[in-house]
Formats: C-alpha cells, structure tokens, sequence
C-alpha cells in the first residue's frame, strides 16, 4: 500500500488542471459554482471537450480507446474536474452503456456505437425503471416481441433523466415472459428518433426538468441492437448497476461541498461575527468533513481492488449507502448555514444567467432546492434500502 | 392534568378540519397559488365568520375568550392542507402583539378589524444580518418632531404585500443586538418611502424584502412602550413556533396517512412493501414520532424538539413515497 502522489502525478494533475483552466467555459463553470442548473449544451460542449482530449473515457482501457490510466490517475482526474468547477460527466453514456457494449457487445457494435459514446456526439439515457419496477426491477414489464429481423417494443419507462437531451437510450425488455423473471429480459439499444417513442417532461418540486417518462407504441428495433444473447440482458444490468453504484457515491463532489460549505459559513452573520466562529456548526462541519474522507478511503480501496484485476464487488453498496447519506447531509447543513434566505423561492436564478441580483447572499437561491432534490439520492440508483439488502445477502451471507 | 380537548373546542377542530378538506383539495391549493395575492379573499372571509380570526383574544378585546388551544387547533387542521391564506402574520403575529401591547385605541382601529376580516398585518423583523437573534435589529427609528422617522431594511417578511399594516422592529436606542432600546410600529402597508421586493417563497407563500427609506409615522403609532419591545416581540415569537408546530403536526399526520395507504397498495416483488419488515419499522417510527410530536396542552417550550421530530418524519417519508416529499414548512 502507498498513499503517497508520485512525481508523475503530480505533473499528471497539473497536465489535467491546465486543460481545465483552458477548456472549461467561464459560463459553465459559473454555473456550477452558483448553485444552477445547466443546459444541454453546458454538458455537451464540456463533454465534447474531453471527447477532443481522449479523455472522456477515463475510464476506458486503451484496447477500447479509453486513455489506459491506473487507479491513482482517474482519482485525480475526478478530484481536478470537480474542484475545477467542471459539470459532472453524464454517466450514461460514457459510464454506463460503454463499457457494457466493450464487454457484451459485438464487434460490429463496438465499432459502430463506441465512438460516439467517447466523444459524446450520441447523448444516451437510460431505460431501466418503469412504474411497476422500481426497487423490484426484473419485474419490468417493457415487451419485446419478436418480428423477423426487429423487436417490435411496447411499454412504458419511468425516472428517465436526461430522455429530453438524448439520441439513444438503452433499455431492459422483456423478451421471454414465461420463464423466471431475470431470465427473460434484453438489452436493447433504441434510437430516440425511431417512430412511436414519445417522452413527456416530469418537472420537479424545484421546478426542473431532469426527468421524464418514456413511452413505447409499436416501436421497431433491428435484432442487431441487441447486447449479449436473448435473454440475457440481465447480466449486463448488473455489470452496469455495479459500475453505477460505484460513479454515484460523488466524493469528488461532495468535497467540494464541504468547501463551499465552509465558505458560506465564513460569509454568514452571526450575532455580530460569523457562523464559521459558532463551535457548534463548526463541528458539524467537521463532523460530515471526516465522513467524506472516510468514504473516499473506502472508494479508493474498492478502486485498488478493481486495479488488480477484480470487478466491482457488492462491497460497492455501502459506497452509495454512505455516499448518498453525505450529500443529503451536506445538502441540509448548507441550508442551514443559509438560514432565514433560504425560504425565498427563487427559480429565475436557478435556471437563468440574470443579472437580477439574488435575494439574500449569492448562495440562498439554490439552498433549500436543492436540500429537497437530494431527497432522491438514497432512492436512485438502487434505494439504499436495497443496496443494504445486497450487502447483507452478498458480503454478509444473511 | 386533563389532555382532552372540550366540547367547543372539537367542533372547532371539526370546522377546521372540514374547511381544509373541502378548499384545500392539492388541485385547488396550486389555484390558488397561482392568483395574484396568493390567497383568497372568499376564504379569509369565512375564517372571519367562522369566529377563527378573533377565537384567541380577549371578549374586552373584541375577541372570543380563547387562547393558544384554540390557534393550535386550527393551525393543525391547517397543515393538512398546507393553508395559504396569512393566518400566521395576521392573527398569530400582528393581532397577538396588538393585542399584547396596544393601547385601547389601537386595538379599536387595528384589533376590530381584523377580527372582522377586513385588515391584515405582516410583520417586519428580520434583517440581513440577524439570523435568529431577535434583537439583532439595525432598523433605525428616530424621533421627528412629535413622531418618527425609520430607515433601513428588513427582510422575509411575510404578507407584508397584502398587509393593510406592516409591524415593524426597530432600534430607537442601545448598541447592536441589545435587547433594551427596541421598539414596535405600526407602519401603514403603503407608507410613503417603504418600497418591496415581492416573491414567493419555497411552499408557495408570499413575503418580501422591505427597504424604509425615510418613513414618517406619528407618536401613535408606536405599539407598546418605547425602548421596550423584546419581551412583546419573544412572547408573539414564541407563540407563532408554537403555531407552526401545530400546523407541521397536521401535515405529517397527513403524509403519515398518505404514506400508509400508499405501501399498503404499492407492490414490488409481488407483494405491498408495507409487508417488507423495514419499512414496518420505518413507518411506526413515523407514527411514535408524530405521536410525540402532538401538542401537549399549555406546553410551549417543546417546540424545539418538536422540529427535529418533524424533520426525521419528513425524511422517512420521502422514502416510502418513492420521492413525493410534500413541502414542511417550519422553523
């Protein structure tokens, strides 16, 4: 074991940080920084960036055009982006959907869906929730019927982020409903523009629009879109859950949080000084402070065992268990530290660039938004509740 | 000791509870969300018939000889359907200190009508810098000719557009955050020199940031005694937490029950999840706490402890319902 950041490193971090410097918008990073909410093009032209760089892929071996760096490298590369401001990859192509396509996949497959997937000219979505598959997933009810060349697909998703930005979204269906559940579902790849695919806005409490339904009529899709034999989808859900769970503990972000944490307590007025000289918020900084850097130990010891040669393991729950818990936390403690101007609901400087000046200091307007949007984590991705059900079934042996 | 409530006042809670049910349908509350003021006069009017609006005040002021209970019970019925018309600054805040600390005349212009439905109060005393310290209050008021003169800004306040009066806590003498030296004004809601930035707020309420530049009022309308308006200020805070609590002690109940109902029909892995064993405990720990959570008669020191009760509700829930956290509002 060593902890300690080699020469190369280093210079590998400042390699990363001046690409940053160069590349990231002043507008994006704004954003990212005031609390906003980005647009398509904010992701895409970032992701389009790293695409140029070859470095989209970070996690990628080099065999499938991905950068072939070590454990120690992605670390860094993450902890650069995030401190830098950067918006946070979005996971479905390049995370998800990628490396299913370089393990499952055919050649044919490889080649044709690749390499828009590493320079995020194809935005993907994800298809797994529906309404009666959530927590129970493999009881989707999404019908794949059989025609000739094509799958003729019916159904309905649900929760499905990002479906409005995206060309391509890749679904679980059912192609065999009479046998066990895990057994008749495949995974299939549906462009968006294909007739019969119709997605309708979920807007949330807050007022955005993350989420969507997707719903399928008759929609026609060749046999060939198809990863891994009929049937078989499931092994590819769980390859792709795993991975997942390991990107959405979000430690390089919730140090930034700890951060910006601090700096509001530096700004906000307290009894004629500051919050940041009231002990008791102080300690409740350094408490979730600690718990972020634990998780990261954590993370990075699953990442090192995944160096070696290991998959993710199921270990990878506790992961989002706790990193889940720390976003919420941090969530929370920032509207607290906010206090009182977090009531004003202030969506235009959420979603706008305004010259408006916010009510209250610069960082209320997305305080008490976003305490209430990250109810959601201990939900997606799995509820924690179910990452706890497959840690005690798969690490404990209960 | 006797916790039960008294004949009255079940048909008041009754009343209330039938009002919220038949105005208070989720559709109809973003109606009437999406009105101008944010509230609707046709109901502040039947609150104002129903006796609600003078039910806490005295009968020598023109009230109805009830007290806390009373605005308890139907704060609580409130929560249910998270109420929008401005109870609260109106007859919770601004009656409770007119009440408190107005002179005869005043309770006759201010208190009568607003009994009667016909005046609304908001009330100004939080500034940028004061987070929850009460007495953190730089609004100055100086003596200008026989009245005063107040300048500067207050913040969050709520109602204060369709306020016919606005309370204001001002410093009038001491240093910064001195609890002697604070006095209370009545300041007409469209005073000559007070300009609002008006917005709603994160469940839909209304409220504002005020900038007093300049506003002359009289001698008379200073609320209370001068240089000593703390204690009137604690108690009316004191009062409206309590309040709160009672109406975040209705919408949990709410979302108790709407929880319940929703994992007895919701099903995965082929059966509701209220049969999966933790979440039986999840939601029995909603239940103990909302039972804890219940007012205890004449108690007001419990508010406290009753928030975070409130808080661990609200967070349980949004896991069983998959997400649909209805808002709390509280403090």
């Amino acid at each position: 074991m060593d902890l300690a950041l080699k020469p190369e490193h280093k210079a590998f971090a400042d390699e990363v940080r001046a690409f940053v410097h160069k590349t990231l918008l002043p507008a994006t990073k704004a954003k990212t920084f005031a609390g906003k909410h980005y647009g398509r093009d904010d992701h895409v032209e970032w992701q389009q960036a790293l695409g140029r760089q070859g470095w989209l892929p970070y996690t990628w071996p080099k065999k499938y055009g991905g950068p072939g760096w070590d454990v120690t490298q992605r670390f860094l590369f993450e902890n650069v982006l995030a401190e830098e401001g950067a918006p946070r990859i979005i996971p479905f192509g390049v995370k998800m959907v990628g490396p299913v396509i370089y393990t499952f996949g055919n050649d044919e497959q490889k080649e044709r869906f690749l390499p828009g997937i590493r320079s995020s000219e194809v935005q993907w979505c994800q298809g797994y929730s529906e309404p009666g598959a959530g927590s129970d997933l493999a009881n989707l009810r999404t019908r794949a019927v059989r025609d000739g060349d094509h799958y003729i697909v019916n159904g309905q998703k649900t929760w499905t982020s990002f479906a409005h930005w995206a060309d391509w979204i890749f679904c679980l269906v059912r192609t065999d409903p009479d046998t066990k559940p895990q057994e008749g579902i495949s995974f299939l790849l549906l462009d968006m523009k294909t007739p019969g695919i119709t997605v309708r806005p979920i807007i949330m409490m807050d007022g955005a629009h993350h989420v969507n339904d997707v719903f399928f009529d008759n929609v026609k899709v060749p046999v060939a879109n198809r990863i891994g034999k009929e049937g078989e989808g499931w092994t590819c859900a769980k390859f792709l859950l795993a991975n997942e769970r390991l990107g959405i503990a979000e430690v390089p972000a919730s140090k930034r949080g700890v951060r910006s944490l601090r700096d509001i307590a530096r700004t906000e007025p307290q009894d004629g000084r500051t919050l940041a000289d009231d002990p008791a918020f102080v300690a409740k900084i350094a408490e979730i402070d600690l718990q972020v850097q634990a998780l990261e130990m954590s993370e990075l010891r699953a990442l090192s065992t995944m160096a070696l040669g290991g998959a993710p393991g199921p270990e990878v729950s506790t992961l989002k268990i706790r990193g889940s818990e720390i976003q919420q936390r941090l969530a929370e403690l920032a509207m607290e530290a906010v206090g009182e101007y977090a009531q004003p609901y202030q969506p235009g400087m959420l979603f706008q660039n305004t010259n408006e000046t916010p009510i209250g200091p610069d960082h209320a307007p997305p305080a008490a938004p976003r305490y209430f949007n990250m109810r959601k984590t201990s939900i997606y991705g799995g509820s924690n509740e179910i990452q706890k059900n497959i840690v005690s079934k798969m690490v404990l042996g209960l | 000791m006797d916790l039960s409530l008294s004949d009255e006042q079940k048909q008041l809670q009754d009343a209330a509870e039938r009002f919220v049910r038949d105005k208070y349908a989720f559709e109809n509350r973003r109606k009437i969300v999406a009105t101008d003021r944010g509230w609707l006069t046709e109901n502040w009017t039947q609150m104002a018939e129903l006796g609600w609006l003078g039910m806490a005040f005295k009968e020598e002021d023109g009230g109805y000889g009830g007290g806390p209970i009373e605005t308890m019970i139907v704060m609580e019925q409130f929560g249910k359907g998270l109420v929008l018309e401005p109870f609260l600054p109106t007859v919770v805040l601004g009656g409770g200190m007119i009440a408190a600390a107005g002179s005869p005349a005043q309770k006759e212009a201010l208190l009568a009508p607003m009994i009667e439905g016909k005046k609304q109060f908001a009330f100004a005393w939080l500034e940028r810098q004061s987070r929850y310290n009460l007495a953190d209050v730089s609004l100055k008021a100086t003596k200008e000719g026989n009245g005063w003169s107040l300048s500067g800004h207050k913040g969050v306040v709520y109602n204060a557009a369709s306020a016919d009066n606005i309370i204001v806590l001002a410093r009038t003498s001491g240093g910064a955050r001195e609890e002697k030296g604070l006095s209370l004004f009545v300041v007409d809601g469209k005073a000559k020199g007070l300009t609002r930035r008006d917005y709603p707020t994160q469940d839909s309420l209304r409220a504002s940031e005020l900038t007093f530049d300049k506003v002359s009022v009289g001698a008379d309308a200073v609320l209370g005694k001068v240089d000593a308006a703390f204690p009137v200020v604690e108690e009316a805070v004191d009062r409206a937490i309590v309040a709160l609590c009672a109406e975040a002690t209705g919408c949990m109940d709410a979302i108790n029950a709407a929880t319940l109902e929703y994992i007895k029909t919701r099903k995965q892995f082929g059966v509701p999840i209220g049969k999966f064993q933790v979440l039986q405990h999840r939601m029995v720990d909603c239940f103990t706490n909302a039972q804890e959570a219940r007012w205890p008669a004449r108690d007001w020191k419990c508010s406290a402890a009753r928030s975070h009760v409130i808080r661990l509700v609200a967070d349980a829930i949004a896991l069983m319902n998959g997400g649909y956290l209805k808002l709390l509002r509280g403090r």
